[in-house]
């Protein structure tokens, strides 16, 4: 539960990262879990392998927050499946987590590679 | 938005449940796709999804909230506990039911009783003006709350001014009738500012203003609802029509809205007439210019800033100057002397003024205690019975404790058990306590008075049996609790159903709850019996007359219409035409009817010495000691001797012969009535000496008494009091007498009562008392002896080996009873030595209820104590003989 005390800042960046990966990836238009999961393993070109049952907390909790709006809907190969779309406030989150990203990477970056920035 | 989501959460499950299904799906078509069969499309599926049951789970605790959910287990899980063991639960729910109940019922009238403020902004500002009661109160009081004149609330009103708000009233009683059955309904004169100061606007209509009360006014009538539904069910119409207030047509002005109380917060008033108008309705006793009626009480409300302390000293420097302006004429110089020392002072009226609480308060206070201690009584079974489930259960906590429940989540379900008993204990309580308060207000009105008791459920009410509750739950369900959990687990696997160390512990409490169980029932049953004997004392008590067999009829001759100068034959001739009635005995009026609530003292001069003791007067006819059965000691009744314009004539009782007269002969002895300065004091010579009678009430000591002849009254009041005597039931009189009476003057208002029964209906907080003590001391004696009896029975039990090596090494019946006993015997010594301690103590504080009776009488104390200890007895034979009869073989075989 979110309001649960500080979880460990490491926990944060992870769980903060996989909401950012649904969300970009929802960026591109409504989805369902099953698409997320795939979409995330192919545009990184397989380095981010998460495990897929792990996507739907994620979804649950990015869901509740009302950064996403579900739906169920008909999938390709026409099986029912449950949709995801962002919503206004889920843009905003994506714009801002973006470049909080950025930022991080910017910072990690100018401590593991000094000089190449 | 988290309970939302605890809501929902099955209903997420589910949705969840599907989506991971439709990933499966289509993760399956895909792997189908690529080639491979179905059956190995489906378990790659399944592998790249991962745990899903994990993932469910983890979304199920997103929306849980896990202590409420552990809490609603618990509460299950203890519902079923309950549920099987039928006994238990029921016991443990009617004890529960009825001590929440009765407590809750009682603490509903002491609420609304004593302890609610007035329903005004800041009632803390309400106060009242009063005269110190003292010996400068002199003269007629009238109403409940006699407090000032008229000519001092007209001075007291335009010079004080630390109180805004202020007004004054009257308590009165108005006739509806015209003519026949009397219909009495209660009624206050009011001041010009009493609506607006208690901030009431009219129902319909309009209320009483300032411009109302101006002297001369003409009457109006601003109705109660209650009256307004009853005489004209509602009607719209209302204030262009008129009310009979004393025969008296009365305009009506408005209605006051439902539940208006008034500063007398239990009174229930129909008609509110101003203060300026009652010469018209009272002709008789007009008030507003006589210095020695006393008859308003005056509120108000502290101006900001203004302590009361403030206000009573502003009060006390005007009091002087007040009472200087309205000394009455007819004063003698003693007391007129003493009328100017009287002061003025403010009390709080924060909780408003009540008659009710005066008359019951302290009834209920004790009641209420009492109904507390019975509580505590049943709260020490429940938790003795606990503690005994305690024991038999401890195998299965022990079992809980093994395998990894933590004691806190064992202690967590032991104690939702209670609170489950208690909760379901105080809804039932509650539900009984509107029947119970119901019945005590049936009982409370019994005595004829109209009280206004607003009886809903609040939030008072409802947190008192709440809390009751809890206290409960944790008196008897706590400590148990504690015990079974503090055990180590290993001890009791091992024991299998006999006793552990832990067992010895729960042995002591469950002792000294018997014990202080046995005290509080001994504490009940003394005051039950002093009750009891209140009562008795009271309703035996010698009061000097006979009240069976008569019936007493009250007067209104005003409508008839009689001269002042002719009253006296009016009267006379009505009183012999009811002395013809077939069937009486004797009739006669008289002035008091004694224990009516009327009385009247005189100031007398006895060889030429005023007296410093006021005697108690009457004025009768001479049947009258025949009517009342009130025997002569000396001298003559009154005869055709004593008429107007003879030499007056008196009759003494032994009380006043005692105290004035002796020693010598009193019949041919003199003595004054003192009547004032300006006039002769009548001489009265004494001609004749009763037994002593009863007067104002049976409380008060057997008083010297002075009767005068009805027959030498010059000019007697409107007002006629009668009392016929019969053989048989005095009630069948009332339609012969009503008869003579409609015969004389149709419009003539009577109100006719057996005495015998207004004078039960003056003992009504004595039965209260006696018989609410009683009940009360009947269950927790009951409560105290099914307690003894569980924890005999359980202590045979737990001994039944012992008790069957014993006898099989040859100890007889009577070792065995003994060795039983003994233990029965110290509890109740000990308890009974506890509660006669409790006893004396508690017994103080009844001591104001109380009539010929000392609170500590050693005899009623010696009577319950042997009580209590017949029923302790009682309650260990059946125990004690399981034991004496206990088969060695059998106990012994049970040892494996």
């Amino acid at each position: 539960m979110p309001k649960r005390g500080t979880p460990p800042i490491q926990g944060d960046l992870l769980q903060g990262t996989l909401d950012l990966l649904i969300l970009k990836t929802l960026a591109a238009g409504p989805a369902h879990g099953h698409t997320i999961a795939h979409a995330i393993a192919r545009q990184s070109e397989e380095v981010l392998l998460v495990e897929h049952g792990s996507l739907y907390p994620a979804l649950h909790r990015i869901e509740e927050r009302g950064w996403v709006a579900a739906f169920w809907g008909a999938s390709d190969n026409n099986r029912r499946a449950r949709f995801y779309r962002l919503t206004a406030s889920g843009r905003r989150q994506l714009r801002q987590q973006e470049s909080r990203w950025a930022e991080l990477v910017r910072a990690i970056n100018l401590i593991v590679q000094p000089g190449t920035d | 938005m988290g309970l939302r989501r605890f809501f929902r959460r099955a209903k997420w499950d589910d949705e969840r449940r599907r989506e991971l299904e439709s990933y499966i799906d289509i993760e399956t078509d895909a792997n189908i796709a690529r080639g491979l069969d179905p059956a190995e499309a489906r378990a790659r599926a399944h592998r790249k999804l991962g745990n899903a049951t994990l993932a469910r789970e983890e979304i199920y605790q997103m929306n849980t909230m896990s202590w409420i959910e552990s809490f609603w287990l618990d509460v299950k899980f203890g519902a079923r506990v309950l549920r099987k063991s039928p006994a238990f639960t029921i016991v443990a729910l009617l004890s529960l039911a009825l001590g929440v109940g009765a407590n809750a019922a009682l603490f509903q009238l002491l609420d609304i009783v004593m302890l609610r403020s007035l329903p005004l902004e800041r009632p803390e500002e309400i106060v009242e003006v009063q005269v110190p009661p003292g010996p400068g109160r002199v003269g007629a009081f009238m109403g409940s709350r006699p407090q000032l004149t008229n000519p001092q609330w007209e001075l007291l009103r335009t010079r004080q001014s630390s109180l805004t708000d202020l007004f004054a009233y009257g308590v009165v009683s108005f006739e509806l009738a015209d003519g026949g059955e009397s219909r009495p309904i209660p009624g206050l004169f009011v001041s010009g500012g009493y609506f607006d100061a208690l901030r009431s606007t009219a129902s319909a209509g309009r209320l009483i203003g300032p411009t109302d009360d101006v002297r001369g006014c003409p009457p109006i009538a601003v109705l109660g609802h209650g009256l307004w539904q009853r005489e004209f069910a509602g009607a719209a119409d209302v204030t262009s029509r008129t009310i009979r207030l004393d025969g008296e047509l009365v305009p009506i002005a408005g209605v006051v809205p439902q539940g208006f109380r008034g500063i007398d917060v239990t009174r229930q008033t129909d008609v509110f007439v101003p203060i300026c108008a009652r010469p018209h309705l009272k002709k008789e006793n007009p008030a507003l210019d006589v210095q020695n009626v006393w008859w308003l009480a005056v509120f108000g409300r502290l101006k900001p800033g203004v302590s009361i302390a403030q206000a009573s000293s502003e009060m006390s420097s005007l009091a002087p100057a007040i009472f200087a302006e309205t000394v009455w004429p007819r004063y003698d110089a003693i007391t007129a002397k003493a009328y100017l020392a009287n002061t003025l002072k403010v009390e709080s009226a924060e909780k408003g003024v009540s008659t009710l609480r005066t008359r019951y308060g302290t009834s209920l206070t004790l009641l209420l205690s009492i109904a507390g201690l019975v509580f505590l009584i049943a709260c020490a079974n429940l938790a003795n019975l606990m503690l005994a489930r305690a024991s038999t259960r401890g195998r299965e906590i022990a079992v809980r404790l093994a395998i990894g429940a933590s004691r806190l989540r064992v202690f967590r379900q032991l104690i939702a058990e209670s609170l489950l008993l208690a909760a379901a204990g105080a809804a039932a309580g509650l539900g009984l306590a509107l029947l119970l308060s119901k019945l005590l207000v049936l009982l409370l009105t019994s005595d004829g008075s109209a009280w206004a008791l607003d009886r809903s459920i609040d939030w008072r009410l409802t947190g008192f049996s709440i809390g009751l509750a809890v206290v409960a739950c944790l008196l008897f369900g706590l400590a148990p609790a504690v015990r079974s959990t503090r055990t180590p687990p290993g001890a009791l696997v091992h024991l299998g159903g006999r006793g552990t160390a832990g067992d010895r512990h729960r042995l002591i409490v469950r002792r000294l709850l018997v014990v202080g169980q046995i005290g509080v029932s001994l504490v009940l049953v003394v005051g039950a019996l002093l009750f009891t004997g209140t009562l008795r004392n009271l309703g035996h008590s010698d009061h000097g007359f006979s009240e069976n067999g008569v019936l007493a009829l009250f007067l209104d001759l005003r409508p008839a219409g009689v001269r002042p100068d002719a009253m006296r034959t009016y009267q006379a001739d009505l009183v012999d035409e009811l002395k013809r009635l077939p069937a009486v005995r004797y009739a006669d009026s008289m002035e008091i009817l004694p224990v009516s609530g009327s009385s009247w003292n005189e100031s007398i001069v006895i060889d030429g010495k005023v007296q410093e003791d006021y005697p108690d007067a009457n004025r009768v006819g001479p049947a009258f000691f025949g009517a009342l059965d009130i025997a002569f000691i000396a001298g003559r009744n009154f005869d055709e001797r004593d008429r107007l314009g003879s030499p007056p004539t008196v009759i003494v009782n032994a009380a006043f012969r005692d105290k004035f007269l002796s020693p010598g002969n009193p019949i041919g002895r003199r003595f004054n009535v003192l009547v004032g300065p300006g006039q002769p004091n009548p001489t009265y010579e004494v001609i004749g000496v009763v037994e002593n009678s009863t007067y104002r009430s049976l409380r008060d000591p057997l008083g010297p008494q002075m009767y005068f002849a009805s027959a030498q009254q010059a000019e007697p009041g409107p007002f006629l009091t009668v009392a016929l005597r019969t053989d048989g039931d005095p009630g069948v009189l009332r339609l012969p007498a009503a008869d003579v009476i409609r015969k004389t003057h149709p419009k003539i208002v009577v109100t006719s009562t057996v005495m015998a029964e207004e004078i039960r209906s003056s003992l009504l907080r004595e039965r209260l008392m006696a018989a609410l003590s009683g009940g009360f001391a009947i269950l927790a004696v009951i409560l105290a002896a099914v307690g003894l009896y569980g924890l005999m029975a359980y202590g045979v039990a737990r001994r039944r080996n012992e008790i069957g090596i014993r006898v099989a090494l040859g100890a007889n019946a009577a070792n065995i009873l003994t060795m039983i006993l003994r233990e029965t015997v110290w509890l109740v010594a000990l308890g009974l030595t506890l509660g006669v301690v409790g006893a004396v103590y508690a017994a103080r504080a009844a001591q104001a209820l109380l009539f010929g009776l000392a609170p500590s009488d050693p005899s009623v104390i010696a009577v319950a104590a042997a009580t209590v200890a017949a029923i302790a007895a009682l309650a260990s034979v059946v125990p004690a003989s399981r034991a004496v009869r206990l088969q060695p073989t059998t106990a012994l075989r049970e040892e494996t």
